[in-house]
């Protein structure tokens, strides 16, 4: 059975059982990274163009069905392509989250750590600025929209690519 | 000929969340959007320039100068923000 390389669920996910999945047997694999993105219940003073830091009490996530799990899988593909790594999975949550959720999964299997630790952290700079994901708010202000972080497109260009979209 | 609209997120909740729109001749994406901005409110103020907006073709990130042919889907939204 192949496992899916990208799922777009509102279900939680188990750390535990999908990098279990993705290692199975390999024994080539010698490194597994994971990062694992969480709702936290607050955002720093400064955030958003805030003067004291804001409490958030809820998350809720929209994405572009089909377009999302098309771009992630790409975005695999394209790690694959650029990093010695043997497997890759990408989970996202969407719907209603509540702070201590988890939100993202992204885990790389390896040789070696080096290639690991990067093409993990690649995907995570990738996802955060180029998946159609929307995040919207519930503070004590009501509820907002995120913005786009332009700290999250200069992570991106570190692997030498772009951004790009359409500013105007 | 007609293509399809879809806008997401804040343009979603604006404009709604998808429509058909019958174009007189072949156009890129930015020629769409001005047309919308034509249309006047909630479309000027949703996809007024100077806001990002980011365009998708075909479920594909294209920019303003990409051409938009019969049938397309053409989608709307602000920069993402997942992860």
């Amino acid at each position: 059975m192949t496992l899916p390389r990208v799922s777009i669920q509102t279900a939680d996910f188990d750390l535990s059982a999908e990098v279990a999945a993705l290692r199975a047997g390999d024994p080539g694999v010698g490194a597994v990274a994971a990062f694992v993105g969480t709702v936290r219940d607050r955002n720093p003073a400064g955030y958003q163009g805030q003067a004291e830091a804001g409490q958030v009490s809820a998350m809720e996530l929209e994405h572009y069905p089909g377009m999302t799990e098309r771009s992630i899988e790409a975005m695999i593909d394209a790690a694959l392509a650029r990093f010695d790594i043997r497997a890759a999975r990408v989970i996202h949550r969407v719907g209603l989250l509540q702070p201590l959720d988890q939100i993202v999964l992204v885990a790389v299997t390896s040789a070696h750590r080096g290639q690991a630790f990067q093409a993990c952290e690649f995907l995570m700079d990738y996802l955060k600025t180029q998946a159609p994901f929307w995040k919207k708010e519930t503070t004590p202000e009501g509820a907002r929209w995120v913005d786009a972080r332009v700290s999250d497109d200069a992570a991106l260009q570190r692997w030498g690519i772009e951004a790009g979209g359409n500013a105007g | 000929m007609k293509i399809q609209l879809r806008y997401f997120a804040s343009l979603r909740e604006a404009l709604g969340p998808s429509e058909v729109l019958e174009l007189a001749e072949p156009a890129t994406i930015g020629a769409v959007r001005d047309t919308l901005i034509a249309r006047g409110e909630p479309y000027a103020s949703a996809l007024a320039r100077g806001r990002a907006v980011r365009t998708a073709l075909d479920q594909v990130m294209a920019a303003e100068s990409a051409p938009v042919g019969e049938g397309a889907e053409l989608a709307f939204f602000p920069p993402v923000t997942g992860g």
